[in-house]
């Protein structure tokens, strides 16, 4: 089976954000990035079918020069090769970026195209739907197992509350995996050492024929909300805290 | 050019369809918005058997219900419904279209919008009306960053509002029409078959029921560290419970995880414990009536909905706060 899993950079969670001077997005520079967490469940999904099935996996991703860092971080998990779409997605709409993707994708022919289900930056969770609608692909989201069988797969989708449901799908397919989708394997020396040798096929923008551009929805603002209700911080040494709290949830909020 | 609200619906166990209750948000939302553009709202409520459901609507302050009604739309697939509603969307020409951000939406949004040649705004937490255009708001890098997001291109412009955004009681009272609308539609269009919908066995802790619930998030940082948060459980005699990274981890069962995916727990206490408060964890939780949170980034959302903070490092105000209650009793 040949499988292509999209992955995208992100900064990493506990990062201290700051506005850009142009007031429309986040100052990139001095961050830290890593795999967008999502993203590193879909290539975890990628390499237990291919473990069961055999075939390849072929990590793709767009971001500027330094997501090649999470490029190799995937292809020392086991990743056959990689497409690296040399263009910085910044701020741009879901169908911007799926376009870019889109046009790679369609270089490979894969059987099942792996997507995480949201990012932890932009939180549109639409790149993956909108990357299997360019694509003409049935799609499934917040899928949670993945089984082959005769003419297809059976995925289980998570729904609301608990609830769970089973759906079967042809092939070729795109599947937006839910965190949570197994165990999350780290690199090994050893595939560390492997991954140097590995293709990535470098691509732009103009290579794959498409505009770099949000034409629909345009971000006009960015800034730190303001905090609707603030909590009642309690100062002083952990000590001193715990027990202000402690008086404070037996006399004023008669919860103890 | 209307502002249409799209609902949700979905079999109860019954088998006969039943509101989400978030559609009457979706409704309250494209009330307002239609007030605010000087045109009317219309709703529509997709699927098999649906009219009942759209008579329910016929009492509120509506120009038009739609029954989009079809066999094929009896149970839920991205393909049925993208391929129903755009035909609706085509005939009834609204310049918004509102939904509920709920899991089935996510699923479908996306894929009717490009099919449209647009691009949704998922997940808005809130709108304005600038010089007659919407603008948006939605929360990013879970919580720390607010953009104010305006359409760029020709209507309909689709948006999906979060859970608890817009207050389903201030949906208006009226007259509306109900129209059925039946799709072109035909097997060979739906490339998926869903299953029947399940449960999972052994859900066999019931957070619902506790008084005090101490929850347990990523700042715990290792399984071997869970122990220090379960010892203040123990001694507030209340339930552990975690957010999802715990629970995807394997550290605690997912029958302890609270959240959309979880359970929705109101204790009288819920104490979160190096949980960043992600709206996903929020929804679950911001029903309790005290809450306190332990966290060591001041600027955590999980501040936003607690009464009572402590600002540090859990390892050590946990065990302190643990011993100060021990000392109670």
């Amino acid at each position: 089976m040949k499988i292509v899993v999209a992955i995208k950079q992100v900064p990493v969670r506990d990062s201290e954000l700051r506005i850009a001077s142009t007031g429309k997005w986040i100052e990139e520079a001095d961050l830290v990035y890593e795999a967008n967490e999502p993203d590193a469940y879909a290539l975890e999904a990628a390499l237990q079918l291919k473990e069961l099935h055999g075939g390849e996996t072929i990590v793709l991703s767009a971001g500027p020069p330094r997501a090649l860092q999470t490029i190799r971080e995937a292809l020392a998990k086991g990743a056959d090769r990689a497409i690296h779409i040399e263009e910085d997605l910044g701020a741009l709409d879901p169908l911007a970026s799926a376009r870019l993707l889109a046009a790679a994708v369609r270089t490979e022919a894969p059987d099942l195209v792996l997507t995480g289900l949201q990012s932890d930056d932009l939180g549109y969770g639409q790149t993956g739907v909108i990357l299997a609608e360019l694509l003409g692909l049935p799609h499934s989201t917040i899928v949670m197992q993945v089984e082959v069988r005769e003419g297809g797969i059976r995925i289980r989708r998570e729904l609301e509350n608990g609830w769970y449901r089973y759906v079967d799908m042809p092939l070729p397919a795109l599947l937006a995996i839910q965190s949570g989708f197994g165990k999350l394997r780290y690199p090994t020396l050893m595939g560390i050492k492997k991954a140097r040798t590995r293709e990535i096929r470098r691509l732009t923008a103009a290579d794959l024929g498409v505009a770099v551009e949000s034409a629909s929805v345009v971000i006009e603002r960015a800034y730190v909300p303001e905090r609707s209700k603030r909590a009642q911080l309690i100062a002083g040494s952990p000590r001193e805290a715990a027990e202000r709290l402690v008086e404070k949830l037996r006399f004023e909020a008669r919860v103890l | 050019m209307s502002v249409l609200a799209v609902l949700e619906q979905r079999p109860a166990p019954d088998g006969r369809p039943e509101w989400n209750r978030m559609s009457f948000e979706t409704v309250a939302a494209a009330q307002q918005m239609a007030d605010e553009l000087n045109t009317s709202a219309v709703a529509a409520v997709v699927g098999q058997g649906v009219e009942a459901l759209a008579w329910e609507l016929a009492e509120r302050k509506l120009a038009a219900v739609y029954a989009v009604e079809h066999e094929l739309l009896r149970e839920y697939t991205a393909d049925g419904y993208t391929a129903a509603l755009r035909q609706l969307i085509e005939r009834v020409a609204p310049r918004v279209v509102l939904f509920p951000h709920s899991y089935q939406v996510r699923d479908f949004l996306p894929k009717l919008a490009t099919a449209m040649g647009r691009v949704a705004v998922s997940d808005a937490v809130a709108h304005r009306i600038d010089s007659d255009a919407v603008v948006l708001v939605r929360q990013l890098f879970q919580g720390k960053v607010q953009v104010d997001v305006r359409f760029a291109g020709p209507a309909p412009h689709f948006a999906s509002l979060q859970a608890g955004a817009y207050r389903a009681e201030r949906v208006a009272e009226g007259q509306a029409a109900v129209e059925r609308f039946v799709p072109r539609l035909a097997p060979g269009d739906i490339r998926t078959r869903p299953l029947e919908r399940f449960r999972e066995n052994g859900r066999d802790v019931d957070l619902t029921a506790a008084e005090i619930v101490v929850s347990v998030g990523r700042g715990v940082r290792d399984a071997a560290n869970i122990p220090v948060v379960e010892k203040l459980a123990q001694a507030l005699g209340g339930e552990l419970a975690a957010s999802r990274p715990i629970c995807d981890a394997g550290w605690l069962p997912n029958a302890r995880q609270v959240g959309s995916s979880g359970q929705t727990v109101a204790p009288k206490l819920y104490v979160a414990v190096g949980i960043s408060g992600a709206i996903q964890h929020l929804v679950g939780m911001k029903g309790s009536r005290t809450v306190v949170a332990i966290n060591k980034d001041p600027r955590a959302p999980i501040f936003e909905v607690a009464d009572y903070g402590v600002v540090g490092d859990l390892f050590q105000v946990v065990p302190e706060l643990t011993a100060a209650i021990k000392k109670l009793k």
